[in-house]
């Protein structure tokens, strides 16, 4: 890799790859437990949690990273329990980059995942009941796998999604090499350095090659699973 | 292993669906097929469910081979899922993700005792799936699907079978394919079946008793031979009576191509059959096959005439249906109203019944595909 690219590029690429992954794999049980929720059971107050986990969709990203900025800040109520009893501190660090693009992708995966369990047949579920599953086998053994093209879907589509975010990531965690100078980080960072448009473009390609990666393994991973479970 | 069933429930009105209550009792004493007869909305499906425990009534008891299942007055309810009801679903269910060897073990796996590899075999013969193990429920036709649907309830070791409807979805032929098996499973297993069917032909195939359903009640019930041969069903069920159904024993076959049949009322003589000597079979009498005769006839191409002995008339739009008894049998026969009149049938009456034709059900031996 370092014969096509610079160290600070494949450093940008490998952090926004991680943050990516700890971000969306983080959620997941999370936009799972939400996607079941929303699509099994009718309880008083369902409207608002879900207009709830769609705020991210209409928000602007800095307005989250400022929110977030508040609430996980050493001195925030949250950041600073954080810190003092658990010795976590988000700001300025990776892995609040990766909460921030989880909170920002997660309506992408709760959407993905939600459609794909009121694909799924109810009477499936009754007729694992009355053959023996309680509640747990049938949610392991006949939800779960039937619900994995949404579950893939949501996958690919918040990983790619993360990929791109910005405006959260800057506001939260600021811009630092090698900690939260993510791909489009660098691309800004490249613009605000005089001379620095052959880096931005650079930095652009490999985006646009992580993108189109992106949309092939999401269009292969949707044929497998059509094919598996038509 | 005896299954009680005894509730009520009221739907309330929502919208353009207007109430609907249902109050049922009913009991399925011994082993065998118990027909729930009824036309759609009769409440067939919910009586089911309620069985299954998917559907919870407000008020009732529901006692499945000793066990309380479900009892309004102590709180009592066992979920589905330790209910041990084996359900067959009109529409199947298979598990898409699943190959038919998983769907039929799915049940088997989770059951308290399990039927042992030589029982699973059994059943995998006796419904024709060993070549189909490793297929997925989509390269399935819609007869094969039943049939797993039918083993996979059939391993979870059920207490009760309930079947609701399981051809419904089939067209004649597939029906055809199935009904055979389901006449194996009723001859060979040993446990009560509940068979939701709304197709008279079905019922009087395969149903040892019927539980007949009107409005939400249970209108009548009985044994296959006697609830059909009833002249009131038509108006309790809207359904024409099937003429007869009789049980009967194969006797050794004769010089003369034919093979007798006997049953509690006589002897009805058919072309040859292929089961042995001493097969037990079911006979059906459709009642337009049935001619009558005040006389004994004579130089005639029938081989079957019955002497028997009026039991009731009845009259509807110009035909008369007859119930006849014979021996320990009934027969309907559907005559004119005018055929009535001249013969001067009425109850007491002897007469004699030439049978046009039967239906024999069962004789041949099960075709069972090999891989």
């Amino acid at each position: 890799m370092d014969a096509i690219l610079t160290p600070a590029e494949s450093e940008a690429l490998l952090l926004s790859l991680r943050i990516s992954a700890v971000a969306v794999f983080g959620a997941l049980p999370f936009a799972f437990a939400a996607a079941l929720l929303l699509a099994r059971t009718r309880f008083p107050g369902r409207t608002l949690i879900d207009g709830l986990i769609h705020v991210p969709l209409v928000l602007p990203p800095v307005a989250i990273g400022f929110l977030l900025l508040i609430a996980f800040g050493t001195r925030g109520p949250v950041g600073g329990f954080l810190l003092h009893s658990l010795g976590i501190r988000l700001v300025f660090s990776w892995t609040g980059a990766a909460l921030a693009a989880a909170i920002i992708t997660f309506p992408f995966q709760v959407r993905a995942i939600r459609l794909s369990l009121e694909a799924i047949d109810a009477g499936l579920n009754a007729a694992a009941r009355t053959l023996g599953a309680p509640w747990w086998d049938r949610l392991i053994n006949v939800t779960l796998p039937l619900a994995l093209p949404g579950i893939a879907a949501g996958i690919i589509t918040a990983f790619a999604a993360s990929l791109g975010e910005f405006g959260a990531i800057i506001t939260f965690v600021s811009n630092i090499p090698g900690e939260t100078r993510t791909l489009p980080l660098a691309i800004y960072t490249a613009l605000q350095t005089p001379d620095g448009e052959a880096e931005a473009w650079r930095l652009s390609l490999i985006s646009i090659t992580l993108a189109l990666v992106f949309m092939v393994l999401a269009e292969v991973a949707q044929r497998r699973a059509r094919a598996r479970l038509a | 292993m005896s299954v009680e069933v005894r509730f009520r429930h009221a739907f309330p009105n929502f919208g353009k669906d207007k109430g609907f209550a249902l109050d049922i009792a009913f009991a399925l004493p011994k082993p065998g097929v118990t027909a729930l007869f009824g036309a759609s909305g009769a409440g067939k499906t919910t009586i089911v469910n309620a069985i299954a425990g998917t559907f919870r009534p407000k008020e009732g008891c529901i006692v499945i081979a000793g066990r309380t299942v479900l009892d309004t007055t102590t709180g009592a309810f066992v979920p589905p899922e330790r209910r041990r009801a084996g359900y067959v679903f009109q529409d199947a269910r298979l598990f898409p993700h699943m190959r038919v060897r998983d769907n039929l073990l799915f049940g088997w796996r989770r059951a308290p005792d399990k039927a042992s590899q030589a029982e699973i075999d059994r059943v995998t013969d006796l419904l024709g799936l060993s070549h189909l193990l490793d297929r997925r429920p989509r390269d399935l036709s819609g007869g094969e699907k039943s049939r797993v649907a039918l083993g996979r309830a059939l391993l979870s070791s059920p207490q009760i079978l309930l079947l609701d409807e399981p051809l419904a979805a089939l067209d004649a032929q597939r029906r055809a394919e199935i009904l055979p098996y389901l006449e194996r499973l009723r001859d060979e297993a040993k446990l009560p079946m509940l068979y939701v069917s709304h197709a008279l032909d079905e019922v009087a195939r395969l149903a040892d008793d019927i539980v007949v359903l009107k409005d939400g009640r249970v209108a009548k019930q009985g044994s296959v031979f006697d609830v059909l041969t009833d002249l009131d069903l038509p108006a309790i069920a809207g359904a024409v009576p099937a003429g007869a159904v009789m049980a009967a024993t194969v006797g050794a076959p004769r010089d003369d191509g034919l093979t007798p049949l006997d049953f509690d009322g006589g002897t009805i003589l058919v072309t040859r059959l292929a089961a042995p000597v001493g097969t037990r079979l079911r006979l059906r009498v459709r009642a337009e096959e049935i001619m009558l005769a005040l006389e004994e006839p004579r130089g005639i191409s029938a081989n079957n005439v019955l002497k028997a002995t009026v039991v009731r008339l009845g009259e509807a739009a110009g035909q008369a249906d007859v119930q006849l008894q014979c021996g320990a049998a009934r027969l309907v026969a559907r005559i004119t109203t005018a055929s009535a009149r001249r013969l001067g049938l009425q109850p007491g009456l002897s007469v004699y019944a030439i049978v046009k034709s039967v239906t024999v059900d069962a004789a041949r031996p099960l075709p069972i595909r090999q891989p």
